[in-house]
This record gives C-alpha cells, structure tokens and sequence, in this order.
C-alpha cells in the first residue's frame, strides 16, 4: 500500500497541507484546498454533466426503443404464427365440410369409400390419421386409420358431450384409446334426418412441424398450451406435450399480446401469445430477454466504454487545469502575503524611526545631565574652592549614574519594541504594555499639553497575547491619535472587562475625527490622509491584522470635529479566539 | 551681567549654572517657562539662555512674553533634538545671539554668552 500512495503524493497539489493559520496577520484570501474543490466541482458539473446525461438519455432511449421493437417483432410473430395455425385447422374442419355436404350418405358410411375419401384428404391437404362416423349414441359405426376403433363408443368421452351441444369441436390434445398423443375435430352433421357426427383426428406431427417452423433467436420457443396450461405440442425448453408448462398461463385477450415473466430459474422471458378462436389452444411464442437484448447491449458497452474513457480523460485534464490555477494563485497570494509581512516589519521600523526623534531628545536630557555633572566634577577638582569635595564628588557621580540608567532604560526599550516579529503569545499586562508605548510618547504629550489618561479596571487579569504587537498596536493607535489632535487635546485609553472571557480597550482622543465616506476604508492598506505628513496608509491596516491576527476585533466610532473611539475586544486566552 | 538659564531638567539647569557661577558669571535657573516669566518680572537680567521644548510653555513662548518684560534682553537658545527645524522655524532675529545642542559644551556656552554681551 505504501507505493501506491507514494505514487499518489506526487500529485497532491503543493497547496494541499497549507493552513492559512500559519500565514500571520495578512491572511491568505482564499482557503485553497475548498477553492480547489470548488473549481473541481465546477469544471465536473459543466464538463462531464452533459456527456454523462446524453449516455444515460441514450441508454435509457434505445433500451426503452430496443425492448419496444421487440415487442413488436413477438406480436407479429404471434399474430402470423396464430394465423398460420388457425388456418391449419380452418382447412381440414372446411374439407371435412365439404366431403359431408357433397357426398351421399350411403357412400360416405361405405367402408370402402371412406377409405377413398381418407387418401383423397391426404393426397390433397393432408394431415389426417384417421376418418370415423359417430352415432349420437356415442358408437363409431366405420372408421378408417391406423388403429382398432371400429365399434369403439364415446358416450362418456367430454368431448362428444361438447360436439353434441355445441355441433363442432377440436379437441385438445390427448392420448384417448390408442394411448398416443393426438387432436381431433368432430363435427355434427344432421343426414337423412339423423345426426351423425364425423370425426377426423389430426396427425399431431404435421402439427408440432407446424409450429417448430416458426423462426425464432436463440432458444426462443413457439408452442401450444390448453387453458388449463398442459403443453398441446413439444418445446424445447418448457417440457413435453401433455406436461404442466413452468410459466404462467396468460390471462385472457381478444388480440395478440406480449409480456414479461421470470421463470423458476429467474431467467427473464418476452412471451408473446393469442387465443386461438373456437379452439382450446393458446399459441405462446417464449423468447429469452437477454438473448433479444444482447445485440442492444454490445453497442451500449462500446458507447460506455468510449464515455468511460472520456470521462477519465476529463477528470485528468480538469485536475490538471484545476490544480494549475489554483497553484498559480496560491503562489501569488503567497507572494502578497510575504510583501504584506515585509511591509509590516518595514512599517514596524519606520514607526520607530518616527519615535527617534523623541527618543533622541529623550536620551540627550540625561546626556546633557552627564555632561553636566562631568564638567562640574571636573571644575571641582580643577578650582578646588569646596571646602567638603568627597561629598559633592559622590553626589555629581551618583548623579551621572542615575542619569545613565536613564539613558539605558530608554535604549532597553526600543530595542525591546523593536524585536519579536514572530507571534509569540506569553502572560502579560496589558497596562504594562500601555505605558511602556507611553513612555515614548510622553514628552511630546508634556510639550504639546495633551492629557493623556490611561484607567484599567481592576479585575483585568493578565492576558494571552503577543507582547511586541501589542506594542505596534497601541504605538499605532496613539500616534494616530496624537497626529489627529490639536495642542491641548486629551486622549483617553481605557481597559475594560465587559464579558468573562475578553477584555475592552477603547482608545478615544477629541481629534479632527474621520468623516463617514473615509471610514469604511480606513482598514485598507494603503489609504491615507495624511500622505503629505508621511503616512503611508498602512497604520490602521496592519494595527487591524494584528488585532484579527491575536484573536480580536476592532470597531471605529468617529465624528468630525468631536473625535475618534477605537474599540479594540481581545480574548483572554489564545483558546478563546473566536 | 546676570543671565537666566530655563530648562525642564532642573538637575541640568541648577549644575550649568552652578559652574557659570564657578567661571565668575552670575547665572540664575529656572525649572519650567512660568518660573522664568515670574523671575524676569521681578529682576533684570541681561541674557535668558532657553530650553525650546518645554512642557506647558515653550521657549519660544517665553522669549515672546519676556520681550514685553525686558525688551533689552537678549537669547540664546538649546534643545535636545537634532533638528535645524527646531532652531529655525522660531525667531532668528537680531536678540537671538545662538543655537545650542544638548550636551552643551560650557566653552562654546561662555563664548555665545560673552558675544551676546559684548554686541
């Protein structure tokens, strides 16, 4: 199994195992693997959904047309069987007719003459075993045929019941005296002011010949029942005469009919059948389905076949075509993401860079302080005038000390802005993070009066969260807020718990504001108003990604001239992103 | 001559003026703008040396009140950023004697000090 599947990696599309998880604050725009399947799905639906409607509509067609035409065909057939059969018996009843009405009826009880007569029937429609007048006694006063029936009475015999009432009769097949498989017609004649009946039995080879012509496919079969469902001729697969047919006897109809049955064996028949009029037969013609359907089936297999092949060759090309755009995009939304990450660390520096100059004006009071002291110290030693100097000397040097550690205070925490461009989600406080942003910004809030408040509430635990984008998140929003205010102004950063599991920081300065029509695309990158100050319009976008990127959500609510309010809700723990 | 030294840092401004003192020149400080407008309402000085940016009120600020206090009263300016703008886009007229950078060299401070004076 495993080089199967070895195999099969090999066309796993390279964006297969991506997790958008991974890709940082600028996610990717699009769930490959769904827009793949997406793209896949589309293609199938328009590409094979035709082919495989058109096969299954030709199936369904030339099936329900093949097994149609077949119905057609065994009606026919049943139709000119019947024909065939019906005239059969039609010519001797109508021969024997006519022997009785145009002969005397002392020749036609002479021995000799019945004789003349049976081999004159021969000679000219043939198909007589024998020749017998019947008293309505029921006594075969002569006979001429093979067998020893002369004086033989039939008064307990149905079938002389039946001629008696009824005037003509044919008889079903049976085996009577001579024990042998026959038919017989019998018709009540009135001679001489006396009913006779003349009986003429029918060569029952002449009759199976009769019906074995009829051509069939395969091992169909033509035969003859009784209503009873006792074979009146020999088949080939549904028993002997005289013997129980398997099928069912079909129900009576006027006209020729056809349909479909299942055997014992389960074996599917097309039975095409008639009621033979004025006689106890039933012609069925039996026909296997699968044999009529066989030459239907041989074209559908080629038509599947080539639609198999056709589809195989449509998935190839779909999953090849799909897996390349798809691919393509991947690649280039992989790019555009990678460009966002490299302009969030260029945007992180230059937000840096607008920091230096307070930075430096930061460093150089302490520095000035130093050098201060310095210079004093010096002075000290150089005019000597001080009468207590170790004192003074210690307190000039723990000056310079103090100063120092001003001074590496203020380096310790740019470096420390400036580093972690990974997530790295630890413990921290929040109001931590707010005033280590502040302490770069307090200068410029002291020398432009701006008040600036910061209130946490009292239940704000420690949060989940990455330490250096919180950073770039309030250092973003406050200078945003700084650059909206006039001197003077006040901004107000607050840090609630409105629900259990996030917190509520809401950063609000009584600025310029944002009018309507800009704030719906304040979060694109790129859209700035301050492009002549140096925006670059990426601030707001990138403070976005990163609340999103850390689980949280971001609202605007500003009104021209009265001021902005950033909304920011952060989950308490990283588990709790939605 | 008496001069006025005003920055926020007062460590700054008491120890600079302690060591003009130590080089005969009589220098008194101030903490933040009011404290300077407050002194130079009350006494005279010849020279007021400046911290640009300071919180509330800012040297430039200051230097535009004083010159209603003591029109004679001459400049010099510091500041702890880098930046010609900071220097520049203030008053460059005539009472403006200089510009210095923070650290200042108390050498080039007495050089500026004493060119103001002697002009």
């Amino acid at each position: 199994m495993a080089s199967p599947m070895k195999f099969l990696q090999k066309f796993k599309p390279i964006f297969w195992d991506y997790r958008p998880g991974n890709s940082g604050p600028f996610k990717s725009l699009f769930n490959f693997r769904s827009l793949w399947k997406r793209r896949v799905l589309l293609l199938v639906c328009v590409a094979l959904g035709p082919l495989i409607s058109l096969a299954i509509f030709n199936h369904m067609v030339t099936r329900h047309d093949t097994e149609k035409e077949i119905y057609l065909r065994t009606a026919r057939l049943v139709s000119n069987t019947k024909r065939t059969v019906s005239f059969f018996l039609e010519k001797r009843k109508l021969a024997l007719d006519f022997v009785v009405q145009h002969h005397p009826f002392e020749k036609i009880t002479d021995a000799e003459h019945l004789k003349i007569l049976f081999s004159d029937l021969n000679a000219t429609i043939g198909g007589f075993t024998d020749l017998g007048l019947i008293t309505t006694a029921g006594d075969q006063f002569r006979y001429y045929g093979p067998y020893d029936l002369q004086g033989k009475n039939y008064v307990d015999e149905p079938w002389f019941h039946e001629v008696m009432e009824k005037g003509l009769y044919f008889s079903e097949v049976f085996r009577g005296f001579r024990d042998t498989p026959h038919l017989v017609i019998a018709i009540k004649y009135k001679l001489n002011d006396t009913f006779y009946i003349f009986r003429a039995t029918i060569d029952t080879k002449r009759f199976n010949q009769l019906i074995s012509e009829v051509e069939l496919i395969g091992n169909g079969d033509a035969f003859l029942i009784n209503h009873q469902g006792i074979l009146q001729t020999s088949t080939r697969s549904h028993g002997l005469a005289l013997e129980s047919i398997k099928l069912p006897i079909p129900e009576y109809s006027e006209h020729t009919a056809v349909f479909e049955v299942d055997d014992v064996d389960g074996e599917r028949y097309v039975i095409g059948y008639a009621y033979l009029p004025d006689t106890p037969f039933i012609l069925m013609i039996t026909e296997q389905k699968s044999v009529l359907m066989a030459p239907w089936l041989k074209t559908q297999i080629v038509i599947i076949s080539f639609v198999a092949f056709g589809v195989i060759g449509i998935l190839l090309a779909i999953y090849f075509v799909a897996t390349h755009l798809v691919t393509q995009i991947f690649v280039a939304d992989q790019k555009r993401v990678q460009t966002l990450h490299e302009v969030e660390h260029t945007s992180r520096l230059a937000s840096i860079g607008r920091l230096a100059a307070g930075v430096a004006h930061e460093i150089n009071n302490p520095l000035a302080i130093i050098n201060e002291k310095a210079g004093l110290t010096k002075d000290i030693l150089t005019y000597g005038q001080q009468t207590d100097q170790t004192t003074k000397l210690i307190s000039q040097i723990d000056s310079i000390l103090a100063s120092v550690e001003r001074c590496g205070n203020i380096t310790k925490r740019l470096l420390g802005f400036a580093r972690h461009l990974e997530v790295n989600i630890i413990k921290v406080n929040i109001e931590a993070i707010i005033e280590d942003v502040l302490g770069f910004l307090t200068k410029e809030a002291e020398y432009r009066s701006i008040q600036v408040t910061v209130k946490v509430d009292e239940n704000i635990p420690e949060i989940e969260t990455d330490r250096g984008k919180m950073q770039q998140v309030f250092l973003n929003l406050i200078n945003n807020a700084f650059a909206a205010m006039q001197d003077g102004g006040s901004l107000d950063i607050r840090v609630r718990r409105r629900v259990q599991n996030k917190i509520t920081i809401t950063v609000t300065d009584d600025g310029s504001g944002i009018p309507e029509a800009d704030l719906k695309r304040i979060y694109e990158p790129f859209f700035s108003t301050k492009t002549k100050k140096g925006g670059t319009g990426l601030g707001l976008s990138i403070t976005y990604g990163l609340v999103q990127e850390l689980g949280g959500t971001m609202d605007v609510q500003s009104v021209v001239g009265v001021g902005t309010q950033f909304i920011i809700n952060l989950p308490l723990t990283q588990e709790n992103k939605d | 001559m008496r001069i006025l030294l005003v920055d926020d840092e007062q460590e700054l401004v008491s120890t600079l003026a302690e060591r003009l003192s130590m080089r005969g020149i009589d220098a008194d400080w101030a903490c933040s703008g009011e404290e300077a407008l407050e002194k130079a309402g009350r006494q005279n000085y010849d020279l007021a040396v400046l911290d640009v940016k300071m919180p509330r009120i800012s040297g430039l600020e200051v230097k535009a009140e004083m010159e209603m206090i003591q029109p004679e009263l001459r400049y010099i300016f510091m500041t702890g950023h880098g930046s010609a703008n900071d220097f520049y886009s203030g008053s460059s007229d005539a009472k403006t004697v200089g510009y210095l950078i923070k650290p200042v060299n108390i050498d080039i401070l007495i050089g500026k000090i004493k060119e103001a004076l002697s002009g």
